[in-house]
C-alpha cells in the first residue's frame, strides 16, 4: 500500500488530517482551560459538545430559524449551559477534595447523556445540510470540501483570540492569576467565581463552535456523539500539555494527523484507529509526563 | 453411531431440563398472563433498527393478544446497542420478569451476546433479523425467522458481478460488529468464486461502531479505483460513509446489506445515498403470502403516514406469530415445550414467506429482495432466489 500511494492520495490524507485535527483542537481547548484554572478534568465537556449539536439541530430543523441566528443562539446557550453546570455541580464542591469534583464531572456527563436520550430519543437526527460548506471543489486529483478549510481557519482564529484574551485583557490576567495560585488570587481581590464562570463559558463556547463545524462535516446528531470526541480531545489536551492553550491545539493536530496517516500507511490496522490515540498518550506520558508544551506537574486521574 | 449418541445426549438434556424446570414451569402455567420478552436496542447506535422490529412485534401483539385463552404480555428490555448490556438485559428478562420466550435482537452481535444466557436458562429465543450464522449455531434455544449471511453475501456478490458487471470490489466493514464482518467475508468468498479472480477484492477498510470520519479509509479506496464498494454496517455510519465517499469524488455504486433499511439511513444520507443498493427480507408492494398482505394492510392502518413498510418490522411480526403458533401447538407456556414446538415448525405462513425451521434452528429461506434508494425511498429492484 505504501509503495502504491500517489502524491495526490497523500495530500488528500493530509487535508483529511488537518480538518480532523483542527476539530479536535477546538474541543481540546475547553478541557485545557478548565484544567488550567480548577485542576479539574471536566468529563462533561464532550457532552456539552453534544448538547450544542442538538441546540443547532433544533434551531434549524425544528424551529426553522436562519442559520446565523441559530449559530449565535447555539453558542450562547452552550456557554450558559457550561457556566450553569459549573454553578450547580462544581461550585458547591469548591472546597472539597479534587476527587469529589472529578466524580461530580462524571456524574454530569452521565446526566447529560441520559437526559439527551430521554428528551431527544436514542435515534440519530440528521443535521441540516450546508451545501456551500460541503460541496467539494476538485483541484487536480484532490477533493476539498470548503468546510475542511474553514475548520482550521476558525480553529486558529479562535486560538489567537483566546490567547489575546488570556494575555492582554483583565479577565485573562485574572484567569492566569487564579491558575498560578488560587488562594493568593482570592486575597488580591479577584472575584474567583466570576473568573471561573467565564472560563467555563468560553470553553463551552468553543465546544459549541466545534460542534457546529463537526456537524457540518459529519451530519448526524446522537446523544452519545460526544463520548469518543470528548475522550480523544482530552487525550489531545494531555499530549499537548494540559493547562496550555497552544498545547491543546498542537495535541489536537498531532492526534488528527496520526489517526489519518495511520489509516493511510497501515490500511489493515484501520480498525485500531481509536487505539492509536491511547498509544500516543502512553508514549507521550512516558517520555514527557507534562505533555509537549506543559510546564506544571500533571495530577493523576 | 453418531446419531444414537446425539439422541442419547438429547434425552439426557431433556431429562435434566424437566428436572430443573418443573418448579418454574408450574408457576407460569398457573398465572393468567403469558409473558414474552422483547429484547431490542432502543437507545444507542442501533436504536432505529430496534424500534422498527419492536413495532412489528407490538402490531402482532395487538392483532393477536391472546393464546391458550391467556393474555400475552410483552416485556420490553433495552439492550442499549451494547454487547455487555445485552447479556444483562436478557438475564433480567429471564430472572426477574420470568418470561417464557424472548424475541430479538436487531443486530447479530447483540443476539449472540445473549446466546449463552438463553441456552443455560433453557428459555427459547427467536432472532428476528439477526443474520449471522453464529446466532443459532450450537444453540438449541435460539431460532430465527430471517435468512442467513452466507446467503445474503452470495446475493449481493451476484448482484455486483452479474448486474453491475464489477470486476474489482472494495470492502468497508464495521469491525466491532459480527454481522458486518461475517457478511463481508461471505461476500468476499462468493465474489472471488464467481469472478474466478483471487485478487478481485482490491481493498478492505475497517471502522468501529460510532465512527464518524471515514475520509482516511475512503481516500485509500479511491486510489484503488474499484468498480463497486460493498459496505455492510450500521445505518448511520454507512450513510456518513457514503456521503464522505461522494464528497471525495468516488462515483462507483455503493452496496450493502439489510441493516441499511431504516429511515435514518435516508435522512442522514440525504441526496448522497440515492442509488445505494441493499439486500433485504421483504417487499411491501408485493407480499409473498396472504399473511403478508394482512400485515401490510394492518401496518398501513396503524401508521398511515409512513412511506413504506420496513422489512425488519415484518420479521418482528413473523417472530411473534411463529411463537404464538408454537405455544398453541405445545398447548402450554412451558419454555421447554415451546422450544420443542418451535424446533418442529413446518410450513408456517409468515408475512415474509413460508417458514420451516431446520436442524440449526434457522428458517429455510432461499430468496432475498434487492432494494435501491430512489427519490428518498427504499424501492423494490429485484427478487433473487438461489438454490444451493
Amino acid at each position: 500500500m505504501v509503495v502504491g500511494m500517489t502524491l495526490s492520495t497523500f495530500l488528500q490524507q493530509l487535508i483529511n488530517g488537518l480538518s480532523l485535527g483542527s476539530l479536535y483542537a477546538l474541543i481540546a481547548i475547553g478541557y485545557t482551560m478548565v484544567y488550567g484554572i480548577l485542576k479539574l478534568i471536566n468529563f462533561a465537556h464532550g457532552d456539552i459538545f453534544m448538547m450544542a449539536a442538538y441546540f443547532a439541530y433544533f434551531g434549524i430543523s425544528v424551529f426553522f430559524l436562519p442559520w446565523y441566528v441559530t449559530f449565535i443562539i447555539t453558542i450562547l446557550l452552550t456557554m450558559l449551559l457550561g457556566a450553569g453546570i459549573e454553578r450547580m455541580a462544581y461550585r458547591p464542591l469548591r472546597e472539597a477534595p479534587k476527587t469529589s469534583l472529578l466524580i461530580s464531572a462524571i456524574g454530569v456527563s452521565f446526566l447529560l447523556e441520559n437526559l439527551a436520550t430521554y428528551l431527544f430519543s436514542g435515534k440519530p437526527q440528521a443535521f441540516p445540510e450546508f451545501p456551500v460548506m460541503t460541496t467539494p471543489i476538485f483541484v487536480g486529483g484532490l477533493s476539498i470540501q470548503p468546510v475542511s478549510i474553514v475548520i482550521p481557519i476558525v480553529a486558529f482564529f479562535l486560538m489567537t483570540v483566546l490567547l489575546f484574551i488570556i494575555n492582554k485583557t483583565k479577565v485573562g490576567m485574572a484567569m492566569r492569576a487564579v491558575s498560578v495560585d488560587y488562594d493568593t488570587a482570592k486575597l488580591m481581590g479577584i472575584k474567583i467565581d466570576n473568573v471561573i464562570s467565564s472560563t467555563f463559558a468560553i470553553g463551552s463556547g468553543l465546544a459549541a463552535v466545534g460542534a457546529l463545524l463537526w456537524c457540518m462535516k459529519y451530519p448526524s446528531v446522537l446523544p452519545l456523539m460526544g463520548v469518543v470526541p470528548g475522550l480523544k480531545c482530552f487525550i489531545a489536551a494531555v499530549i499537548g500539555g494540559i493547562g496550555n492553550v497552544k498545547g491543546a491545539v498542537l495535541g489536537g493536530l498531532i492526534l488528527g494527523f496520526s489517526e489519518v496517516l495511520m489509516v493511510a500507511f497501515f490500511p489493515s490496522l484501520t480498525g485500531y484507529r481509536d487505539a492509536v490515540a491511547f498509544i500516543i498518550l502512553i508514549i507521550i506520558l512516558l517520555f514527557l509526563p507534562n505533555g509537549i508544551l506543559g510546564k506544571k506537574q500533571v495530577e493523576k486521574v | 453411531m453418531k446419531k444414537s449418541l446425539s439422541l442419547l445426549l438429547c434425552l439426557a438434556l431433556v431429562a435434566t431440563m424437566t428436572a430443573g424446570c418443573s418448579g418454574s414451569s408450574t408457576s407460569s402455567d398457573n398465572s393468567d398472563v403469558i409473558k414474552v420478552g422483547v429484547f431490542e436496542p432502543l437507545t444507542g447506535a442501533n436504536a432505529s433498527g430496534g424500534e422498527l422490529e419492536l413495532e412489528g412485534v407490538q402490531l402482532a401483539n395487538q392483532l393477536h393478544p391472546e393464546v391458550l385463552g391467556k393474555k400475552v404480555e410483552l416485556v420490553v428490555a433495552d439492550n442499549k446497542s451494547d454487547k455487555a448490556e445485552a447479556t444483562t438485559a436478557a438475564a433480567r428478562l429471564i430472572e426477574k420478569d420470568k418470561v417464557c420466550a424472548i424475541l430479538g435482537s436487531w443486530g447479530s452481535s447483540l443476539s449472540m451476546a445473549a446466546g449463552d444466557i438463553v441456552k443455560s436458562n433453557k428459555i427459547p429465543a427467536i432472532a428476528l433479523s439477526a443474520t449471522n450464522p453464529q446466532v443459532t449455531l450450537g444453540n438449541d434455544y435460539y431460532f430465527r425467522v430471517c435468512f442467513l449471511d452466507p446467503f445474503q453475501g452470495t446475493v449481493m456478490a451476484n448482484y455486483a458481478y452479474k448486474t453491475l458487471g464489477a470486476k474489482k470490489v472494495a470492502i468497508v466493514q464495521e469491525v466491532s460488529n459480527d454481522y458486518s464482518v461475517g457478511l463481508a467475508k461471505f461476500f468476499t468468498d462468493a465474489f472471488t468464486k464467481l469472478s474466478g479472480d483471487a485478487s478481485a477484492i482490491v481493498s478492505t477498510g475497517n471502522y468501529n461502531t460510532g465512527d464518524q470520519d471515514f475520509n482516511g479509509i475512503l481516500t485509500n479506496i479511491k486510489a484503488t479505483n474499484p468498480d463497486v464498494i460493498f459496505a455492510p454496517g450500521n445505518y448511520t455510519e454507512s450513510a456518513l460513509l457514503i456521503k464522505q465517499a461522494r464528497a471525495l469524488g468516488i462515483t462507483c455504486p455503493i452496496i450493502g446489506g439489510d441493516t441499511w433499511e431504516t429511515n435514518e439511513f435516508i435522512t442522514v444520507g440525504g441526496a448522497d445515498v440515492e442509488g445505494a443498493v441493499m439486500s433485504t427480507f421483504f417487499d411491501d408492494t408485493n407480499p409473498p403470502t396472504e399473511a403478508g398482505k394482512t400485515f401490510v394492510a394492518e401496518y398501513k392502518k396503524l401508521y398511515p403516514d409512513r412511506q413504506n413498510v420496513p422489512a425488519v418490522t415484518a420479521l418482528g411480526y413473523d417472530g411473534y406469530m411463529m411463537l404464538m403458533d408454537a405455544i398453541e401447538r405445545a398447548g402450554s407456556a412451558d419454555p421447554q415445550a415451546i422450544r420443542d414446538a418451535l424446533a418442529t415448525t413446518t410450513n408456517f405462513e409468515g408475512a415474509t414467506g413460508v417458514i420451516t425451521i431446520n436442524a440449526n434452528g434457522d428458517a429455510e429461506k432461499n430468496s432475498a429482495i434487492v432494494k435501491v434508494v430512489k427519490d428518498g425511498k427504499f424501492t423494490y429492484l429485484d427478487t433473487v432466489t438461489i438454490t444451493q
